[in-house]
């Protein structure tokens, strides 16, 4: 207990002024004065006499004073820095809590650790990067030309065929993106090759150009850019020396003020501590090694085998569709329509399992079997997407000969029409004028729209697949167990087949191939974004449902976050295979003569030297048909090669190399950009 | 520290929320505590009143943060030491500071250093007793054998603060308070 000293104020005289209303900053620091001059005090017993007063009370006045000009012009000041701090934080506050699903999330990390959790994070990421492209394309190229562009059955490309007129509107022609669905702004084929629209003079065709590649360009910058957050992470997160103490000293959040959120937080440090007890616990076991090694050689020639006969199986699909195509579609049932998605889709669903049997035999880590597993799973479905395209580029140079059948037909039936209109006016000078139907028109094999919707179909049916795997696979097993537990002979949550755990590489890996398939096709259906953004939403509240309903968490518990960079790093290269066949197909193929923004040009990216020759002074022109000059490409890749060597953070060189790989390209391909 | 301590005091002045710290103050025993501190009693807040305040009932640490704010160790607080909480426990206080006052609360029986013991403690208090017995204990062995440098079999405060300004989470837990949920600054 501190000595009990007289206080100052009660010693000051009663004619002196009464002491001026005071604040609670002037307050405490007259308390702490006080209390300062009581310590001071506390050393020298003794009463405090006039000149001490007297000094005491010039002291006061003094710090009074001090304070009333503190309070003034620099207090302003600070008042606006606090007021500008106060603003940022509060915004910050805000953009926190902007952030969606978070507290499912947490609940997520909470029951079944932060591995299942990061897969979670990883959809909510790609739904964002999807939102972007999806904003990207519905406001530059679909609302513009659903705004400003012709209506529907001005034109022969935005018309539904007179033979299929009948069963436009049917479900089973909309749901295959027939009929009226492809006779939208979905596709491609339906866009007008004039120049500028409305009012406004929008240039449609180089926004249409413009924004592929601006997506193409988002989605590796947005990628890398979180390679390299994460490679700063993985940094803190790959230093081990304190991992224990720092689990034990820092994980408690203090900010958490309410109960639920507490028992959440309570959940995922017992969770973390006992992930971290079993790394440790296993790093300390010993193993026979030749035994292992022959297992683990046993189980990837296994794996290879899988691979191939999945990959034969596919070539026979495939194989076969061409067949079918051959022949009258009446003739076909669902099966054989949609046998090569549903052989696809099948072979991605099992095969996964059988890698997941196959790695029984290998005995490794948890970690590094999950990787083994990813890059097998991977393997299967980049063979399954490189087949699919292979099968696609065949039926585009198809319909590109079918082309030229079609425009020779074309100036026939022109021909045809004319004498018929001239034969119905040789009667009467007054009669109607020349007028055809658009939808009498005989049309090209858009070869264009034929694409985008291959990639829509099969979107939707993985989509699908994925949906009722969950609700067979997980939900009606779950069912099953939990109720026919009672009348069953052994117990069925212990032992076969009990609750799925939920399978976070397949799901990751599904998630990464369904992004490379919106990548590629985007470019030739804008609604792909859109539809993506969909089943992106409905997929983040259906899995969470089925994943607290129906799933168990695993009973190997390790933590993924140090994958992160692996998922990343897949995604990277799917986003680069994706759009070089793109790529590919902008630069040498020729657009459709009758449909989409790009028609009657020899070459898509044509409309940006149109664009320089009508849009910019000539000088401009000049300047860049010289930069296109092979001599000077050369001297710029040598320039970045030798950037190259000397940068050293991962993301730059990977920069780089998309930039040389883009003036290679542009010097092979002459005149690209013009 | 106490230099530290009183300039981080000075900047909540600043920032004006002195004034809500004391009425939040005043609020929790409004019979006990006087509006008018200008005669400047000398009054404590019982612990039981600190620790349901929303900002501490759920932390599994509040005991141990009030006794070692409190004036005598046993957890009731004048509002000096009510000052001193918020201070450290928000953003403006130094890392160090945070550090220094971050032993204080761990080092469960006062002893200057972090022993095993204290380790047990604040691992059980972590997981509500969930994990077995040979868990914690490994958990505390495995946190001896990274952070003690002079192989005592306990944490020194150069130890500690060494392992825990490395740390990337601290940052989280720097920021522990934030002033804007509680107050309008």
């Amino acid at each position: 207990m501190r000595p009990k000293r007289k206080r100052t104020r009660d010693v000051i005289n009663e004619d002196d002024p009464e002491p001026e209303p005071e604040d609670e900053e002037t307050r405490k620091a007259r308390e702490k004065e006080r209390r300062r001059r009581l310590k001071r005090g506390a050393e020298e017993e003794e009463e405090i006499d006039e000149e001490e007063l007297e000094r005491l009370k010039a002291e006061l006045d003094e710090k009074r004073q001090m304070i009333a000009t503190v309070k003034c012009k620099p207090w302003k000041m600070e008042k606006k820095i606090e007021k500008w701090a106060k603003f940022l934080r509060d915004f910050e506050n805000f953009k926190a809590a902007c952030v969606p699903w978070e507290n499912k999330i947490k609940a997520i990390e909470s029951q079944f650790g932060s591995s299942v959790a990061s897969y979670f994070l990883f959809l909510r990421w790609m739904y964002g990067v999807n939102m972007v492209l999806f904003i990207l394309t519905f406001s530059l190229i679909m609302l513009p030309e659903y705004l400003w562009g012709l209506p529907y059955g001005s034109l022969p490309r935005k018309t539904v065929p007179r033979a299929e007129e009948a069963s436009a509107a049917n479900f089973g022609v909309l749901y295959d993106f027939n009929g009226l669905a492809q006779y939208s702004v979905l596709f491609y084929g339906y866009y007008d090759n004039k120049r500028t629209i409305g009012w406004m003079n929008f240039r449609l065709p180089l926004s249409y150009f413009l924004v592929g590649i601006m997506c193409i360009g988002y989605s590796f910058l947005v990628v890398l850019k979180a390679m390299t957050k994460n490679i700063g992470d993985d940094g803190g997160g790959d230093d081990n020396t304190f991992n224990f103490s720092w689990k034990v000293f820092t994980s408690w959040d203090y900010l958490i003020g309410n109960p639920e959120t507490a028992d959440n937080k309570f959940n995922s440090i017992t969770m973390n501590f006992k992930e971290a007890i079993i790394e440790e616990r296993a790093a300390q076991v010993e193993e026979n090694i030749h035994l292992i090694r022959f297992l683990r050689f046993l189980a990837n020639f296994f794996v290879f085998l899988t691979l191939g006969g999945s990959g034969y199986l596919i070539f026979w699909a495939v194989k076969r569709s061409q067949e079918f195509a051959q022949q009258d579609p009446d003739t076909l049932g669902w099966w054989e329509k949609n046998e090569m998605n549903m052989v696809m889709s099948l072979l991605g669903m099992f095969c996964p399992t059988l890698f997941d049997l196959f790695a029984e035999l290998e005995d490794y880590h948890p970690l590094i079997a999950l990787k083994w597993l990813l890059g097998r799973i991977f393997a299967l479905l980049l063979g399954n997407l490189y087949v699919f395209i292979l099968a696609l580029m065949d039926e585009i140079n198809n319909k590109i000969e079918e082309e030229k059948l079609v425009k020779a037909n074309i100036t026939l039936w022109e021909a045809n029409m004319i004498k018929a209109y001239n034969a119905s006016l040789a009667g009467n000078t007054t009669g109607p004028p020349f007028f055809v139907h658009p939808a009498d028109v005989p049309r090209g094999p858009c070869w264009e729209t034929m694409v985008g919707q291959e990639f829509v179909r099969l979107t939707v049916s993985d989509v699908l697949t994925t949906y009722v795997t969950i609700l067979i696979g997980d939900f009606l097993r779950a069912c099953f167990v939990r109720f026919c537990n009672y009348c069953w002979c052994w117990d069925l949550e212990y032992g076969y087949p009990s609750y799925t755990e939920f399978d976070i590489s397949g799901n990751v890996l599904a998630l990464i191939f369904n992004q490379g398939m919106i990548w590629m096709g985007s470019f030739f259906a804008p609604s792909l974004p859109g539809i993506n953004i969909l089943r992106l939403h409905t997929s983040m509240y259906f899995q969470c449902w089925a994943v607290m309903c129906c799933n168990v968490p695993e009973a190997r518990v390790f933590k993924a976050s140090r994958s992160n960079n692996f998922y990343l790093g897949m995604l990277l290269l799917i986003l680069f295979l994706s759009t070089m066949p793109v790529l590919y197909m902008i630069v040498s193929l020729p657009p459709s003569f009758d449909c989409g923004p790009f028609s009657g040009k020899n070459r898509m990216f044509e409309v940006i030297g149109e664009t320089l020759e009508h849009d910019f002074p000539s000088w401009m022109a000049k300047i860049l048909r010289q930069l296109s000059n092979p001599g000077l490409v050369i001297a710029v890749v040598l320039v970045m090669a030798y950037v190259l060597s000397l940068l050293r953070e991962r993301a730059c060189v990977m920069f780089f190399l998309l930039l040389l790989s883009f003036s290679v390209f542009n010097s092979f391909s002459p005149g690209v950009m013009l | 520290m106490e230099g530290e301590k009183e300039s981080v005091r000075m900047r909540v002045f600043r920032a004006g929320s002195c004034q809500q710290l004391f009425y939040r103050y005043q609020d929790l025993a409004p019979q006990l505590v006087p509006l008018d501190y200008t005669s400047c009693p000398d009054v404590k807040v019982p612990y039981e009143l600190i620790g349901s305040m929303p900002e501490l009932k759920d932390n599994p640490f509040r005991q141990r943060i009030a006794q070692v704010f409190s004036e005598d160790g046993d957890g009731h607080m004048t509002l000096d030491n009510f000052l001193d909480m918020f201070s450290v426990m928000s953003e403006m206080a130094p890392r160090d500071l945070k550090a220094y006052y971050a032993f204080k609360i761990y080092d469960f029986n006062n002893d200057d250093y972090i022993c095993a013991w204290d380790l047990e403690q604040t691992v059980t208090k972590l997981t509500r007793g969930e994990l077995s017995a040979e868990e914690v204990s490994l958990i505390c062995e495995k946190v001896l054998d990274e952070a003690d440098g002079d192989h005592d079999g306990r944490l020194s405060l150069e130890d500690f603060q060494n392992m825990i300004l490395r740390a990337p989470d601290f940052l989280r837990f720097t920021d522990s308070v934030k002033f804007p949920p509680f107050f309008h600054l």
